[in-house]
């Protein structure tokens, strides 16, 4: 078996692994990925980069066969057929004929950077287990831009991914969408705590289910979870409240600012409709529920992996919201076909929703993209199956303007490949990040070039 | 005349019986004669034949190529625009023990046998077989040292208990070595909970072993000079099990990570006397292949799965590839639920990581698993005399595109996607 669950520990015990942990891990951690290292210079602003035929999956627009696309300043400059593309003086020309060329993958929801070794808890920063409602942590206060996980991630196309806090609180802190290459968590991380989950899938029971969390505190059951949903709503509404009327009574000299509190200050945009809420819940019963408590708070959503919905799919297209969907391997239940998850991206565009993909993992990031050829092996078109993992998330997180097709203006995100980019045949031979030519170098092909003798 | 009458009546009566008894056998027997036509047959031994047919007689392939000629009575599946590949064999799994996958109340456990724990309704069977999957060997966790034995089965999703037991199997035994043991025991204080801990325990349990043979065989000497006072040893499961595998009667089954717990495990057997078949997960099997080519033993892993802890740190998707370039026979397998249904697309991954042909892709999840599992002259390949366990795909097996469209074993279709329900041909949906 891969993992075997921990049994509980002595505390000296413990300590002494920790410290032991510490020191290894900082041992071990030490050597600098040139592939990491420091960023780019960037492209000087004069020279241009120019992908010289091949077929360009434009995503928005179609495919371009014998195309040319030019980058500059780190974005798209130009895109078109070869012939009727003016290639800029000085250039420097890649040849990528014969190649595959379509827009950076982005992962709608990855751990990347809150992870390195899944068993060592001490690489670990998923989640805050002593309370369900921390909408005040964001994952762009721990993200680790240095991960040897990211370079073996982006290896396979994928430059842009959120990081989203692990799924067993019910508020578990916000996400950030982070571009897959860069000096520093700084220039990686490209929105910070732009969206929050609302997690409701019966996993959320803080205190225990009469099992193996039990510390007999609440909440234990869904109804209090929910409860527990609905008083933090409630509580960001009255602070909100309390702040509106202090804001209006400023200028009176005896008007005191309500005391500030982290968490529901967090909330507030939430409350107030400014901001996204990634609502996931798989079976219908848990999806309705946490619906309900959404549009009772009138809260801004999108839904996230519904992978047991089948039964309710119209529903959830009437709500014309987006779906994150999945993951796809997520595993039927005993009574359902074996495929009902499988058919499940095809069906919910069948029916108008718009979908997009998510890896929902750190190790295995790397795999989106072949999520989206199954999806497509099970009859979602190829087209849309590309663009879940391209234009449709861009839209879904408000940065189409930026990634998620080439198009000229777009930043230079960008895969050359040996063909298919939704089958894993296909080797990834070129990326750019930002008009940046990153190396084709992970911790991973150092390893097989010092043993390949 | 009454009584030659009521003989007659008697006759018809029991011969009518007979005669629906056989009908009802007729049915759940495979049809004799099953001709598979104009498809593409990826062999895995003989290379790929584009327009191809197999015919198979009483659940064996009798023959395969571009040119079959079958009697006018066999059953004809016309699979054209589809491929067909052997079934998926996965050499490692766990699924349907109803998760009684560790007994680790003791380091060393090799008198455990999976089969006690063997659910055949496990609908995780049918999900594998949906997935192509014909064969698999499910085997006892990694928490021990030494583990229980295997049970082989053959996915016949729907029928009985027996029926699901692959006939004649192998035995197989697991061993395990490195963090799971180390966890386990050693979050409780007891040993092992080191690596020298580890194989200490090991190598004391294979001493015992063979002091237990020592006393069997002084036993059976004291007998054959017909010494009276003789009295057999007394019997004990653990040390059977044990003996079993220094008599060469088992098949060994090593979980290992890291690379110098494969040149320990080497030195170990061959002080002990016994053969290593395969190497577990073996993630970091690249660095020592020629030590592992040397000593003949095969390894059993997955295409891309890392990171999960310390030891599948170093863990790189080229493994396989560099391994069965140094010539290690090398098979890919799940050890999850959810991989067990798409072994094809791991396989795919080795085209990538490391461009072996999609023949050579297909052999990890096929002859190769085989191969591990002892099974190889039986199974994993489209040859004339092996069991008729194939799929027949939709798309490109080895792809993202691949889909089962129908999976026989042994010459009869247990799944066909067409069919509505859950696509099973023998499980009625309720049966239980």
């Amino acid at each position: 078996m891969r993992t075997i669950h921990q049994s509980s520990n002595h505390l000296c015990r413990l300590l002494f692994v920790v410290v032991l942990l510490i020191t290894f891990a900082f041992a071990q951690k030490k050597p600098a990925t040139p592939a990491q290292g420091k960023p780019a210079q960037q492209p000087t602003a004069t020279q241009a980069i120019v992908l010289k035929g091949g077929r360009f999956l434009t995503v928005s627009k179609g495919v371009i066969e014998n195309g040319a696309l030019v980058i500059q300043n780190g974005k798209i400059a130009a895109i078109g057929p070869l012939a009727s593309t003016s290639i800029p003086a000085r250039a420097r020309v890649i040849d990528t004929t014969g190649m595959t060329i379509y827009p950076g993958l982005i992962d709608s929801e990855s751990q990347l950077g809150l992870t390195e070794i899944s068993a060592d808890e001490m690489t670990n920063d998923l989640r805050e287990p002593a309370d369900n409602v921390v909408p005040h942590m964001r994952v762009s206060d721990a993200f680790h831009a240095e991960s040897e996980v990211i370079p073996v991630t982006r290896l396979n196309g994928i430059t842009n991914a959120l990081v989203v806090a692990d799924i067993r609180n019910s508020l578990p802190g916000q996400t950030s969408l982070i571009q897959l290459d860069g000096g520093s968590a700084a220039d990686m991380l490209l929105i910070r705590d732009f969206v929050l989950p609302l997690n409701f899938t019966g996993d959320q029971r803080r205190n225990g289910n009469g099992r193996s969390e039990s510390r007999g505190g609440f909440p234990m059951t869904r109804m209090g979870v929910a409860a527990q949903l609905r008083q933090a709503l409630l509580d960001a509404q009255d602070y909100a409240r309390k702040w509106d009327e202090y804001e209006r009574k400023k200028n009176d000299p005896k008007a005191t600012p309500p005391k500030r509190d982290l968490k529901l200050e967090a909330l507030v945009p939430y409350v107030q409709g400014k901001k996204t809420v990634v609502i996931s819940a798989n079976e219908p019963s848990d999806l309705q529920a946490a619906v309900r408590i959404a549009q009772e708070f009138g809260l801004k959503f999108v839904l996230n992996r519904i992978a047991h919905a089948q039964p309710v799919l119209d529903w959830v297209a009437s709500l014309k919201v987006p779906v994150i969907v999945g993951p796809i391997y997520e595993l039927p239940k005993d009574t359902e076909r074996y495929d009902a998850v499988y058919r499940l991206p095809a069906e919910l565009h069948k029916r108008g929703v718009k979908i997009a993909l998510a890896s929902y993992d750190a190790h295995n990031a790397r795999n989106l993209p072949y999520q989206a050829g199954y999806a497509a092996a099970w009859g979602l078109p190829a087209d849309e199956a590309l663009k879940a993992i391209t234009l449709n998330p861009a839209e879904i997180w408000g940065v189409a303007d930026r990634l998620g097709s080439l198009d000229v203006g777009k930043m230079a995100n960008i895969v050359v490949a040996t063909g298919d980019p939704l089958d894993m045949k296909t080797d990834v031979k070129r990326l750019f990040i930002a008009g940046r030519e990153v190396p084709m170098v992970s911790r991973q092909t150092q390893l097989r070039d010092q043993y390949t003798k | 005349m009454f009584p030659r009458t009521l003989k007659a009546l008697v006759g018809v009566a029991l011969c009518s019986v007979l005669l629906t008894a056989l009908a009802a056998r007729a049915q759940q027997e495979p049809p004799r004669e099953v001709l598979i036509r104009n498809a593409r047959v990826m062999t895995v031994t003989h290379g790929t034949i584009p327009n191809g047919s197999i015919l198979i007689r009483n659940g064996k392939i009798a023959a395969v190529g571009a040119n079959v000629t079958a009697p006018a009575s066999a059953t004809i599946i016309d699979a054209a625009g589809k491929t067909i590949t052997p079934g998926i064999i996965d050499s490692h799994s766990h699924t349907a023990l109803r998760d009684d996958v560790n007994e680790w109340t003791s380091p060393v456990v090799p008198h455990m046998q999976m089969v006690d724990a063997f659910d055949y309704t496990d609908k995780g069977i049918y999900r594998a077989l949906a997935g192509g999957v014909t064969s698999a060997l499910l085997l006892h966790g990694s928490a021990d040292m030494i583990g229980g034995e295997s049970v082989m089965i053959k996915t016949k999703f729907g029928l009985g208990r027996d029926q699901l037991l692959f006939p004649n199997a192998p035995r197989i035994i697991k061993f395990a070595s490195g963090e799971n043991p180390k966890r386990v025991f050693g979050d409780r204080g007891q040993m092992p909970s080191t690596r020298m801990g580890n194989f200490a325990v090991m190598r004391e349990a294979l001493q015992q072993a063979r002091e237990y043979i020592r006393e069997q065989d002084d036993y059976e000497v004291k007998v054959k000079r017909g010494e009276k006072d003789a009295t057999p040893p007394k019997r004990d499961l653990k040390m059977e099990a044990l003996a079993d595998v220094l008599r060469g009667k088992m098949i060994v089954h090593a979980h290992v990570y890291r690379a110098d717990e494969f040149l320990t495990e080497i030195a170990i057997a061959k002080e002990f006397g016994y053969k290593l078949r395969a190497f577990v997960h073996a993630l970091e099997a690249y660095k020592v292949p020629e030590q592992i080519a040397a000593a003949g033993v095969g390894v059993t892993t997955f295409a891309d799965w890392w990171g999960y802890k310390h030891e599948a740190w170093d863990a790189i998707p080229w493994n396989a590839t560099m391994l069965m370039r140094k010539g290690v026979v090398t098979a890919i397998d799940s050890d999850s639920d959810d991989f067990i249904r798409r072994l094809n697309q791991e396989a795919a991954k080795l085209v990538r990581y490391g461009g072996i042909s999609q023949e050579e892709a297909l052999k990890t999840v096929t002859l190769n698993a085989a191969w591990t599992m002892g099974i190889e002259d039986r199974v994993g390949s489209i040859d004339v005399g092996k069991d008729a366990d194939l799929v027949i795909w939709d798309g490109d097996p080895i792809s993202v595109y691949g889909i089962p469209t129908k999976v026989l074993i042994d010459g009869v279709v247990f799944f066909d996607r067409t069919l509505p329900g859950l696509g099973t041909t023998f499980y009625k949906e309720g049966q239980w």
